[in-house]
């Protein structure tokens, strides 16, 4: 058994079995947060939104069914390491084609077991996401103090985001997919529905997306904070007077700064598979699928022409917003699921239903 | 949505006695609703038949009736009560029933009252086979395909269509007899032919086999406004083919993947909101392990055990917000109970395994046919949390309390391959045991998940448990393999048997190194958000969640699983000394490790620790803790045999101590205490061989009654008539040597009396004295007893009073005690004393309303009896007569003999009270199913010892209108006694014989007294069973009989001529 070391920018230590990437002489950095949910740490770790973040998952029991080759939310992960209190050696389950532990080590990224996790969420919630950092058993820590000290990155979205326009073609409408990290399944819930799927990198100019003639503009979810990109925002605004438009997530962070409201970093965010979202217009409650640092802020709202649609019943926050007058409307949470609730996959068909209209 | 404003009133139905399959969860859900009804402003009217309940306490609802559980009974209570609503999903199928009833008979629409919380034709829906496979063919959910077959033609053709494997059903046979699996043609046409001839209708019904699939279970809530949420979702270990509550479940689930888990759940909402089930409500599919196939098995509309359990696992009280949504409330305006700050429309995350093992009856039933399948046999369940399976799973197996510590069976460590694989195969209560010996043998997991299609995974996790026993047994004594050890769930015992040592040596080495549970709390939100709602479980990691308290506490013990002989009662007490130890501004600590039960409700007491009853446990908490002591009379002999380890580990028993449990439990020191204080008992002996026996028993005078201090594989208690019986037992049922002596008492046989009593030490109050109605021989807990006593003189119950009192002072007794006498010839003899709460105390609290565990722990505390207005002498009596009938759950166990006798058999019990006696005793048959005849065919067969007294009840049934029909020698006595009888042939001596007559249903009721000891008489075995599978009733004791007499008498006119 290998060893590795869990160590917070609180200067707190955690000494486990390594069940991943061997980092040798290196550290992987990140910040810090929990998901709270039982079932899907394959879309979770593949999911391009946990970027630069080491997740820490609070379901002591990670790795139970294996890896197989449909559940991938992108073909990369990009998180910086995974904590857990137990990884099995081995999966059981009928797609499982090999272990987690196999693929944290194909994919490059550390992993620590054997860790109160408990514990570490509960630090968490009390203080705030943190910085910490996964480092070999024999790392010298003082020289962490200082990468600590520094900044994370702004540039995830970059990372993530796909290069060039990709076409997915279907018999439907034309939507272009705005690629700012997007889960697999967002595109997905599309192609199931027929659409005929452009995705355009995070930067595409409008006149690029112009030029693809779309029917409808989907913006994906993605890492960091929605202030990075600032560059987006007159490109939504433009897109948002011409099409259809649906905003997940990081989009929906984006739309609502594009339409004049602020958004803001919550303590230790949301991130799992059972948030309570009640739709205020429905009057009606679904369980979601969550992964967000930053929400939109309710008083910001006000002045905008933004309608709260969603909210979270436990903690109040914003969970949907739509435009007065534009056929366009955002959700904070994941309709796609992969991993968590389906109970508002009929968004994308609402969506679909407002382009046909 | 708002309070349905106009429900100012709600009627709550119970689910009666507890059988196997309907037990104390039920409690717990219907006393969850009742609070939670009354939180909301509603007024509640409770009906139940079950005395032992915490929800027919007078004090849980506004009005509580112990009534029998009819349609009869019920009109009469709405008809008095007039109630708004009536509620009755929280009371399992019993209720549920009841509901239905009313409701097609047009009786809730005339009387003005809504049923709430589920609609008749959705029940329906969900309990016909055909409507609902019809339902869910309409929202595309796949069920098994099926057929109904009347010859075997219809079966081939089936098969043609849907192909193999399939399962043959016949209709109405117990546990499927002549049934099984076809894997092919040949084995279709045998099997459905063996069906149809088994089946009393020439009927079968042909199934889809998918048997080996993985079972899993949603437990889903819906409100009013269609908001839906899964509270729990739980795989079994053992896959399709064993009774969900026969199987070994763990939650959540383990080896699905998301895509499974959401495909599962999906599935779960929909078929809610197509029941438009307003409540909480059980999905169960089966899931091919090899596909994403999978099928519904079934759907209970209503709260059940998988939603006792799922609440407990998961800290979301499923009863208590579905009375909520019964009442129009909706999820997003409940808030959630445990975190006080979120609401309870969310589905909680689990931060660790729950595993719960059922507890099942072959204990006491060792002639039972042990094989799992689709007819539940367990009468209670453990449930374990832990932060992996291995953990979970050992606390499970050591909750249990089957006298093992850990996952093995020791007698089969030396079986040989085949033997272990045979077993395996056979699918019996012992089979994760045996697997575990399997792999310890060397057998591969792939071999063994052929064998059983238990999931690769779990049969890892038991590799690493065996894993573990080696590297603790090649390294020898170490901090380092001990912590892992202990992080993987061993008990200290389990390792010291591993080191050779003592336990206290493991012990001493983990303190030494600092090598100590934390406790953790179980939040529903998996830490997400801040709780302070003390529950908590064990666990070897880093941090603990204790919250520091300054105020005083008293730890109490509870009593494990339900089981035949320590039921609900005790339960029942421990949740009244947890009220009490509160009312007295005590933290009162409850630990216990049933998940149905009320007392392990985390609003019950001040701090829930939901652990294993062990002394490593127990102590581990007292550790943490600190109490002021720890009370165990409350929690039967699982917490009374922990007080003596416990004490010695330097931990206070509060009440009756140590020594003194012992002198009351200890047969010599027992014998002196008697015998200095002149209290006759009835003679008894120790013998060490079979000669000693037989020398001895001579001068102690026959019958005696017989037990082995060791058990080998027959009944353990006897009572034998003579010389001959008295040898044969010795050779049959013991091993007899100076190791494992056998006692032998005098049997008297005599009215039966049973006194409960409370002292301080110094006063001794006692609240009832109770009488019963089957002769000493019949286990106090299997008679039926009437409270006041109805033939007893004043002398008798005098000296009954005196007796007690002067034995509870001589005992020193802080608390509870629970004595049982015989009257021999207006004698009184002391049979038994238990120093303890005990079966009766819920049903004397009950029907003299003296709180008797309330009373007992503020004596524990140090309140003085004179100081709660208490003196010595007995509690007077008031105007009605009340019955304690015990009920029976012999129709699931095939192979279970009937007959009463020493040994407990009884699963729960009943209460009718009412002004008259014989009112009181009719509720009572009524409340435990009991169809009383008013005419038709008796059929008799008695033993000689009987026949006399036989003669004198048969003649008074001829009397109300009985016929007889009866066996050779006692249609004989009968004929001589001028009372018509037809004679009808033994078994196999006649065209008709007795089985022929009991089958054609032309019998209304059997009497049969069995002849004990001699040559297992397998006539009236195989009689009683048939009778007991066909719903007949089937009495062995002519005092039953008597007091079943009296009941028709008084309901019959008399027809006599001028």
């Amino acid at each position: 058994m290998k060893h590795i070391k869990l160590i917070l920018e609180t200067g707190e230590e955690y000494l486990g079995e390594s069940i991943g990437h061997d980092l040798e002489h290196v550290f992987s950095l990140g910040e810090l947060v929990f998901n709270t949910s039982m079932t899907g740490y394959q879309e979770i770790l593949s999911d391009p939104s946990y970027c630069d973040q080491v997740v820490v998952m609070t379901y002591p029991l990670i790795g139970n069914y294996g890896v197989n080759k449909d559940d991938f939310e992108s073909l990369t992960p990009a998180l910086k390491g995974l904590v857990v209190r137990e990884c099995p050696m081995h999966g059981s389950n009928w797609r499982n084609e090999y272990s987690l532990r196999e693929f944290l080590a194909r994919f490059k990224i550390p992993g620590i077991a054997g860790i109160d996790t408990r514990e570490l969420t509960k630090k968490i919630r009390d203080r705030g996401v943190m910085k910490a950092a996964l480092v070999p058993q024999d790392y010298p820590v003082r020289n962490l103090s200082e990468v600590f000290a520094r900044p994370l990155g702004t540039d995830q979205i970059a990372r993530v985001s796909t290069k060039n326009p990709i076409h997915f073609p279907g018999e439907g409408k034309r939507i272009i997919l705005m690629d700012f990290g997007y889960k697999k399944n967002i595109l997905r819930s599309l192609l199931r529905r027929n659409s005929d799927v452009v995705v355009v990198p995070w930067n595409a100019t409008v006149d690029l997306i112009e030029s693809y003639r779309p029917d409808g503009v989907v913006m994906s979810n993605g890492p960091g904070n929605p202030k990075d990109v600032p560059e987006v925002l007159p490109v939504i605004k433009h897109l948002q007077t011409r099409y259809p438009m649906f905003s997940i997530c990081m989009g929906h962070q984006l739309f609502a700064l594009a339409n004049g409201a602020d958004t803001e970093k919550l303590k230790f965010g949301h991130r799992g598979g059972n948030h309570p979202v009640k739709d205020l217009r429905l009057g009606k409650v679904f369980m979601s699928s969550q992964n967000h640092g930053y929400a939109v802020t309710t008083a910001s709202v006000a002045n905008t022409e933004l309608e709260v649609t969603q909210i979270n019943i436990n903690d109040r926050t914003i969970e949907g917003l739509k435009h007065r007058t534009l056929p366009a409307f955002s959700v904070q949470y994941h309709p796609e699921a992969c991993p968590g609730p389906e109970d508002t996959a009929w968004l994308f068909d609402d969506f679909l239903k407002t382009i046909r209209n | 949505m708002p309070l349905q404003n106009h429900l100012k009133k709600v009627l709550v139905i119970g689910s009666g006695p507890i059988v196997i399959g309907q037990a104390a969860e039920f409690d717990y859900s219907g006393t969850q609703a009742v609070k939670s009804l009354i939180e909301e402003g509603v007024e509640v009217v409770l009906v139940n038949s079950n005395p032992a309940t915490i929800m027919t306490d007078r004090e849980t609802a506004h009005k509580v009736y112990i009534e029998p559980l009819t349609t009869e009974f019920l009109l009469k209570i709405i008809h008095k009560e007039k109630p708004d609503g009536l509620l009755p999903t929280l009371g399992g199928q019993t209720a549920l029933n009841l509901a239905v009833k009313l409701e097609e008979g047009g009786h809730l629409k005339r009387l003005g009252v809504q049923l709430l919380g589920c609609r008749v034709d959705t029940i329906q829906k969900a309990e016909d086979r055909k409507l609902f496979k019809e339902l869910m063919q309409e929202i595309g959910e796949p069920v098994p395909e099926s057929r109904i077959v009347t010859t075997v033609a219809e079966a081939l053709e089936f098969a043609e269509r849907i192909g193999y494997p399939l399962i043959v059903r016949p209709a109405y046979t117990l546990g499927g007899t002549g049934g099984g699996i076809a894997r092919n043609q040949e084995e279709l046409f045998t099997t459905t032919t063996s069906g149809l001839s088994a089946s009393p209708i020439q009927q079968c019904l042909i199934e889809r086999s998918i048997a080996g699939f993985k079972e899993i279970e949603y437990e889903v809530i819906r409100d009013s406004k269609d908001n839906c949420i899964i509270v729990c979702n739980m795989e079994n270990i053992d896959p399709v083919g064993v009774h969900t509550g026969d199987s070994i479940v763990v939650a959540p689930s383990q080896t699905l993947s998301d895509k499974e888990y959401q495909l599962l759940r999906s599935s779960a909402l929909k078929i809610i909101r197509a029941l438009k089930i307003e409540g909480g409500c059980n999905v169960q599919y089966a899931l091919d392990p090899d596909s994403f196939q999978y099928y519904v098995i079934e759907v209970n509309p209503r709260v059940s055990r998988s939603s006792a359990l799922a609440s407990k696992a998961t800290g979301y009280p499923i009863a208590k917000i579905a009375a909520k949504i019964a009442l129009g409330l909706t999820l997003d305006e409940i808030l959630n109970p445990i975190t006080k700050k979120t609401f309870a429309c969310f589905e909680p995350a689990l931060d660790y395994v729950v595993t719960k093992i059922p507890r099942w009856p072959f204990d006491k039933f060792v002639g039972a046919n042990r094989r799992l399948g689709t007819q539940m046999k367990a009468t209670g369940e453990v449930m374990a949390l832990g932060r992996t399976i291995e953990e979970s799973l050992l606390k499970a197996v050591r909750s249990l309390e089957v006298g093992l510590h850990h996952l093995e069976l020791p007698e089969w460590r030396q079986r040989t391959r085949n033997e272990l694989l045979e077993k395996i195969a056979r699918q019996d209560d012992e089979r994760l045991f045996v697997v575990a010996e399997a792999l310890r043998h060397g057998i591969g997991p792939e071999e063994l998940f052929e064998l059983t299609r238990i999931d690769r995974f779990f049969l890892a996790k038991i590799q690493n448990i065996i894993a573990m026993e080696r590297r603790l047994e090649a390294s020898g004594r170490g901090p380092q393999v001990l912590r892992d050890a202990k992080r993987l769930g061993f008990a200290d015992v389990t390792i010291a048997a591993i080191w050779k040592c003592e336990e206290a040596d493991v012990r001493r080495l983990r303190k030494e190194h600092k090598i100590v549970p934390v406790f953790k709390m179980v939040d529903t939100c998996a830490g997400e958000f801040e709780s302070s709602t003390p529950y908590y479980y064990s666990t070897y990691e880093a941090q603990d969640e204790v919250l520091e308290s300054p105020k005083k506490k008293v730890v109490v013990l509870g009593s494990g699983p339900i089981r035949i002989g320590q039921g609900i009662e005790f339960d029942y007490a421990t949740v009244h000394a947890i009220t009490a130890i509160r009312d007295l501004g005590f933290e009162a600590i409850v630990i216990n490790n049933n998940p149905e039960t009320v007392s392990t409700d985390f609003n019950i007491s001040d701090r829930l620790y939901f652990e294993p009853l062990t002394v490593e446990d127990v102590f581990n908490v007292v550790e943490r803790e600190n109490p002021i002591g720890v009370i165990v009379q409350f929690g039967g002999q699982t917490a009374i045999n922990l007080a003596e380890p416990l004490a010695q580990l330097g931990v206070r028993i509060l009440g009756t101590s140590t020594d003194d449990i012992d002198r009351a439990e200890d047969r010599k020191r027992f014998e002196e205490l008697l015998r200095g204080l002149e209290i006759a008992q009835p003679l008894g002996i120790t013998v060490t061989s079979v000669n000693e026996a037989v020398e001895k028993s001579a001068h102690l005078g026959f019958p005696v009654i017989v037990r082995p201090s060791y058990v080998l594989g027959g009944r353990a208690m006897e009572i034998v008539y003579d010389e001959f019986e008295l040898k044969d037992y010795m050779r049959r049922a013991v091993q007899v040597n100076p190791e494992h002596p056998v006692l032998i008492d005098r049997y008297m046989i005599g009215r039966e009396m049973e006194v409960d009593a409370i002292s301080d030490g110094e006063t001794v109050f006692i609240p009832g004295i109770m009488e019963h109605i089957e002769k000493a021989g019949v286990h106090s807990g299997d008679s039926i007893a009437v409270y006041p006593p109805q033939t007893v003189s004043a002398a008798i119950l005098k000296q009954l009073a005196e007796t007690t009192i002067s034995i509870t002072k001589a005992l020193n007794i802080k608390g509870l005690i629970n004595l049982q006498f015989v009257i021999y010839n207006d004698e009184v003899f002391v049979l038994e004393v238990n120093p303890r709460s005990s079966r009766t105390v819920p049903f004397l609290s009950k029907v003299t309303g003296v709180p008797m565990a309330k009373i007992a722990t503020r004596a524990i505390l140090g309140e003085s009896l004179r100081s709660q207005g208490f003196s010595d002498g007995v509690h007077p009596i008031g105007d009605s007569v009340a019955v304690k009938a015990p009920v029976f759950s012999f129709a699931k166990l095939s192979d279970v003999e009937i007959a009463l006798g020493p040994e407990m058999k009884s699963t729960g019990e009943v209460m009718g009270k009412d002004r008259v006696f014989e009112k009181a005793l009719h509720k009572a048959f009524v409340a435990a199913g009991v169809v009383i005849p008013d005419s038709g065919t008796i059929l008799a067969t008695i033993n000689d010892k009987d026949k006399e007294e036989a003669v004198r009840l048969f003649k008074r049934f001829y009397q109300v209108g009985f016929d007889f029909l009866a066996t050779e020698g006692t249609a004989r006595v009968l004929k001589a006694a001028n009372i018509p009888v037809r004679t009808v042939a033994r078994i196999g001596q006649g065209e008709d014989d007795i089985i022929k007559e009991i089958k054609s249903g032309r019998v209304a009721l059997v009497i049969n007294t069995i002849s004990k000891g001699k040559n297992v008489e397998s006539d009236g075995f195989k009689m009683r069973r048939i009778a007991v599978e066909r719903g007949l009733l089937c009495l062995t004791s002519l005092d039953t009989t008597e007091a079943l007499l009296r009941t028709i008498e008084r309901n019959t006119y008399s027809m006599d001529a001028l």
